[in-house]
């Protein structure tokens, strides 16, 4: 239990020094907007992959119709411009609902 | 209480203080869950919590607890977890400067940095708005999932399933529509588009988290039609979010 705990709070500590040396290193640096860019790109690009792998794959192996059903109607009422809100519950009920309808 | 949440929501407005209440209950149940399953796996009550505080990324807790549940070695639970983490080393080289100055404010700031409060962040465009979200975001998310954590953990087996509720579908949108209006930018598009279709193909082949750094290897295409002199762009200022290819 002992190494449980240690692994589990050396996780933490990694994980913050992960976090605490970006942001460090950003307000260090006096960045072009070119950098800039490319910066917060790369942080959409890793969370629209991050959508990608969440919305479709569970444990590596496929996820199943009914998750990426509705993340698909929610970003479509996003596209459209729908609220938030609507968004995101659209995008549960309909994963809930068509698992109550049995599409896995 | 009541004051305080009428302050929250004169700096954020209503609307973003509503969609940070959503993700924050929608974040609590999937927090009630992590509680649950881990001292259902026979884990002692107090790890959750534990971890919930001192990690705060709900996806690496999850993996952690299965692969030390399953008998695993702690330290590769370690090392899984630390490359599903990887991710916040460029997110806080992209929003960092919304924690403001100060030593403390960038302790604080960088432990609250999770993908949603990156999401909620990078949708506002003026640097004040981008760091009320942040800020909202990041603090309502650590109480509410750990308060999640610890009601699931003594709350027992109550709620584990998640799935049913469509939750896991929610994670998804939630960063989906956040991210939405950073995609107007045809280069930065190509880009996401293309890294999220390395990171799907090749996260079965991989250990978790590699496949979504990959997907940085479509970072360049994000430049495309930026490189050589701009004059337009000479106006973009450094902080703002991705905007429109002219």
């Amino acid at each position: 239990m002992i190494a449980i705990v240690l692994a589990g709070v050396g996780l933490g500590v990694g994980t913050f020094g992960f976090r605490f040396a970006g942001a460090s290193l950003k307000s260090r640096m006096t960045l072009s907007a070119r950098t800039q860019h490319l910066l917060t790109a790369s942080s959409v690009v890793l969370l629209v992959a991050l959508v990608g792998t969440s919305t479709l794959l569970d444990g590596g192996s496929f996820a199943g119709w009914a998750r990426p059903a509705g993340v698909a109607v929610g970003g479509l009422l996003a596209w459209r411009k729908a609220p938030f809100v609507v968004v995101v519950l659209a995008a549960a009920a309909v994963a809930a609902g068509l698992r109550l309808l049995g599409v896995r | 209480m009541r004051s305080l949440w009428q302050t929250v929501r004169a700096r954020l407005g209503r609307k973003l203080a509503r969609d940070i209440a959503l993700v924050c209950l929608a974040d609590g149940i999937v927090g009630l869950s992590f509680g649950a399953i881990t001292v259902a796996a026979g884990l002692p009550i107090w790890l959750p919590m534990l971890l919930s505080v001192v990690v705060f990324a709900g996806a690496s807790q999850f993996m952690f607890v299965a692969l030390v549940a399953a008998g695993g070695n702690p330290l590769a639970a370690l090392a899984a977890g630390l490359l599903v983490n990887a991710r916040h080393l460029p997110f806080g080289l992209a929003i960092g400067d919304v924690l403001g100055s100060g030593l403390l404010r960038r302790i604080v700031g960088s432990h609250l940095m999770i993908d949603e409060s990156v999401a909620f962040a990078l949708s506002q465009k003026d640097s004040d708005r981008r760091r009320a979200a942040y800020w909202a975001c990041g603090i309502a998310l650590f109480a509410c999932w750990n308060l999640g954590v610890v009601a699931g953990a003594f709350g027992g087996r109550a709620i584990s399933n998640t799935d049913a509720f469509g939750l896991d579908a929610a994670f998804p949108a939630v960063l989906l529509a956040l991210i939405l209006p950073s995609l107007r930018d045809r280069a930065v598009r190509l880009a996401a588009l293309v890294g999220a279709v390395i990171a799907v193909a090749l996260s079965p082949l991989l250990p978790a988290g590699l496949g979504v750094l990959l997907s940085l290897a479509a970072l360049p295409l994000a430049m495309i039609g930026r490189f050589g002199p701009t004059p337009q762009e000479a106006t973009v200022t450094g902080d703002e979010p991705a905007r429109a290819a002219p």
